[in-house]
């Protein structure tokens, strides 16, 4: 065995009271792609920060063929050959890929023979890019391009890509497994960090698994399941989500019809004649990438956003130019994406935030005044039914962790018993047991006898509650396809935007 | 039109808008870092009082530019302290500062009030400054105006051409990635402070030592304000302020005009012409906007590194 290319020995970092990263070890072989597993909050962002020089460790040591380094700064460990691709892009939108990736370079090197640097990286590693185009015309795809070609120009030997696939359809996901590929050929060593625990099996040489900052396994990803794996990652068993049963379908609840609404703002995205029916006992997945028209579907469901009141109809009525207050009395409930300063104000307490999406319905008011011994009776519900870690109902929101969260503002809106739920992303960002207990929720809601429409740009997850699914691209909507029926790669390439040409045939059929 | 009366109407036009000119390029580089400093006209009068102050016991302009410079500067670096150094807000900052120096311009002020010095010099050049019609234009102006085109050509070249611009294009887009790759947020943003207040302040020095030239308080009357709109007017474009500034300066200039040549409209109105051409043009601006905007994304956003 070759000696290690990159190796990060003992490291320790605290933040606060917090353990990030507790005595860790990781070394990484040249022409290896190492994968990093483990839950938010495990310390792989730390790990890898402290390898690119943004955080500086407590203890521990760096070396890089065997010699000892220090990473005072980003600037010096690209110096020294580390590369990044992050997870949240780290682009510029209103600079132009060019300038987005001279600001990584050093300042003598000059805009003027970059364009040549990038072509002759894009050809090598079959990434095509205009390095004139400004960053914000460009897809989710095409900006991870300019993330990796970024990070591949200052030539480095490690290389380190922080989930790069979260906003790629399976189609643009092969392509980067085929760079990397060509990469690990070439003999750098890749460490790479993903949730996604079939595509660390596919593609990863060796796995090291992280739980609470300790590095609690070195493996070979391939001899273990992904099941396993999760359960590494957990120190538990997650346990199965049951799916849906989808034979007890009834009445429509939800009907949009050519549903169309022009882009809120600047960076928005415009919905296009959008159609599609929820009937009572399914669960409808909306599939797609984000920044395709999921907030913007979302508001015009909630109300958030007015349309034509003939585009939504709740339950035999038409809401489209209605309120969310009206919609909810049609025993419609919301849940959108963002938990904090969306869907729960992080100063207010849980009560307070149970109040503001319930205070136009009955039950929680007496004689005009907010019947504070019913709120808290409701708060300590949800609390108890969703199994919310938190000091209690008088807690504050911003107090809990992310999972909590979202298991709150969830349990809130499914304690109601609502007939129709629509639900964004619901669990983007949430550990693995919470996102478990938060689908077996939506699946339990259709099973007796509510509609719901779920957002989501987790395939595993649709598949996991779907009876029906269909892909949102560029403000498209696909015809909306039994999920027995629809395997990955035809809805990757639905989401890539492959049905804009034939959706409008299926109407009419 | 006459030689004499074309180059007496250009000259006033262009003297009207050189304090604009210099102030909004200096807001214009601050607000590309993304930080919005309201303080202009503050910072403005600061310049005025200490340029006149200067330049009346050294009797020397240059002095003066140079005391009005220092003097931008020294507001700047409260606003830069304030806003990056604690984070405060912004909007509430920038207001701040522009009350605090109206009313120490005006404690300053107080003694020199009413006292005169000459104008600052004119370029003379032989033969070419006596050419018809553009003869005083192009040769015959003061220190100002010139140092005001080079400021502006400075400007457009850095942020369009060298990297440290393109640092301080990127701090003002997305001071988060900024950050992450190494860059220093706080201290870009401290530097293109920094620069607009030396501007503000050296466009309040133009006022008392070149344009009025003698000290009263409050007599930027509003330009700092103006200045401001002149930057969203420009799209943050270093050269359209030039294009604003001379536009912004036309109006004021049309309603003396007009009233000298006893038009029949409330001059009151007339007064208002260069609010109203700023107002009606933030509207078209606004109207028209479209993806991808020159608007720095993190315009008047605070930044703290979490790490």
């Amino acid at each position: 065995m070759s000696p290690p290319l990159v190796s990060l020995d003992h490291i320790t970092r605290r933040f606060g009271a917090l353990m990030a990263n507790d005595d860790v070890s990781l070394a990484v072989l040249p022409g290896e792609i190492h994968a990093l597993l483990g839950e938010n909050g495990a310390g792989k962002s730390t790990l890898v920060k402290i390898l690119y020089g943004l955080i500086q460790p407590d203890s521990g040591s760096i070396s890089l063929d065997g010699k000892a380094m220090r990473f005072g700064s980003p600037q010096e460990a690209r110096a020294a050959g580390i590369g990044m691709v992050f997870q949240h892009f780290s682009l510029f939108e209103n600079l132009t890929v060019a300038e987005n990736i001279a600001l990584v370079l050093p300042a003598k090197a000059g805009l003027k023979r970059l364009d040549q640097r990038i072509s002759a990286i894009a050809t090598r590693y079959g990434l095509p890019l205009d390095p004139q185009r400004p960053v914000w015309s460009l897809s989710a795809g095409e900006r991870q391009r300019v993330e990796i070609v970024r990070a591949l120009i200052q030539e480095p030997r490690v290389l380190v890509l922080d989930e790069p696939t979260s906003v790629l359809t399976p189609q643009e996901a092969t392509t980067l497994f085929a760079t990397l590929k060509r990469l690990k050929a070439e003999g750098k060593a890749l460490i790479y960090i993903s949730h996604k625990l079939e595509e660390v099996r596919q593609l990863c040489d060796r796995a090291s698994i992280l739980r609470a900052g300790r590095l609690v396994a070195t493996c070979d990803p391939k001899a273990y399941s992904a099941h396993q794996l999760g359960e590494l990652m957990m120190g538990r068993d997650i346990g199965a989500v049951r799916p849906p049963s989808g034979d007890a379908v009834g009445a429509v609840r939800l009907r949009l019809k050519d549903l169309s609404l022009a882009a809120p703002d600047l960076h928005g995205v415009s919905l296009h004649e959008i159609s599609l029916e929820v009937r009572e006992g399914e669960v409808l997945g909306v599939a797609g990438i984000a920044g395709n028209g999921q907030s913007e579907l979302f508001a015009a469901l909630s109300g958030e956003s007015r349309t034509l009141a003939e585009a939504i109809v709740i339950g035999g009525h038409a809401v489209g130019d209605q309120g969310i207050n009206r919609r909810r009395a049609l025993d419609a409930a919301f849940v959108p994406e963002e938990r904090n300063g969306h869907a729960a104000v992080g100063a207010m307490n849980l009560a307070d935030n149970l109040f503001l999406s319930r205070h136009a319905l009955p039950g929680l008011l007496r004689h005009g005044f907010i019947d504070k011994s019913a709120l808290l009776a409701r708060t300590d519900e949800v609390i108890a039914g969703f199994d919310v870690r938190t000091a209690g109902p008088e807690a504050a929101a911003r107090t809990l962790s992310g999972g909590n969260l979202q298991k709150f503002v969830v349990g809130r809106e499914l304690a109601r018993q609502p007939r129709l739920l629509v639900i964004n992303q619901p669990t983007w960002g949430v550990d693995a047991l919470a996102a478990a207990a938060i689908r077996q929720a939506i699946v339990e809601l259709a099973t007796r006898g509510a509609a719901v429409l779920v957002i989501s740009q987790d395939l595993d997850e649709l598949y996991e509650v779907s009876d029906r699914l269909c892909a949102l691209a560029h403000g498209h909507l696909s015809v909306p396809r039994p999920a027995s029926e629809l395997d990955r790669s035809a809805i990757g390439l639905l989401m890539g935007g492959a049905n804009q040409f034939t959706a409008g045939a299926a109407h009419v059929s | 039109m006459s030689s004499v009366f074309f180059q007496a109407v250009a000259a006033t036009i262009i003297a009207s808008s050189i304090p604009l000119i210099l102030a909004a390029i200096g807001e214009l580089v601050a607000e590309r870092s993304g930080m919005l400093n309201l303080g202009v006209e503050g910072m403005m009068l600061m310049g005025a009082v200490c340029g006149f102050i200067g330049a009346y016991f050294s009797s020397s302009t240059l002095v003066g530019a140079l005391c009005g410079v220092a003097a931008g500067l020294a507001m700047a670096s409260l606003y830069g302290l304030l806003t990056i150094g604690f984070a405060v807000n912004q909007v509430a900052a920038g207001l701040a500062l522009t009350i605090f120096g109206q009313g120490l311009s005006g404690l300053i002020g107080a003694h020199y009030v009413g006292l005169k010095r000459d104008g600052a010099p004119h370029l003379h050049l032989p033969w070419l400054s006596g050419l018809p019609y553009v003869g005083h234009m192009l040769f015959g102006e003061d220190g100002f105006v010139y140092a005001a085109l080079a400021l502006v050509a400075g400007v457009a070249w850095f942020l369009r051409y060298s990297r440290a611009g393109l640092n301080l294009r990127a701090v003002g887009d997305n001071p988060a990635s900024a950050h992450a790759l190494g860059m220093s947020v706080g201290g870009t943003r401290l530097m293109a402070v920094l620069f607009g207040g030396a501007c503000a302040g050296l466009s309040g020095a133009y006022l008392t030592l070149a344009y009025t030239p003698f000290w009263s308080p409050g007599l930027s009357a509003g330009r700092g304000w103006i200045a401001l709109a002149l930057v969203v007017f420009a799209s943050w474009k270093p050269w359209r302020v030039v294009l604003g500034a001379l536009l912004f300066g036309g109006a004021t200039i049309l309603q003396l005009q007009a009233q000298a040549l006893g038009i029949r409209l409330p001059s009151q109105m007339l007064s208002a012409l260069p609010y109203v051409v700023t107002i009606l043009a933030l509207i078209l601006l606004n109207l028209r906007r479209y993806r991808g905007s020159l608007t720095p994304a993190a315009l008047g956003l605070p930044f703290v590194a979490d790490t």
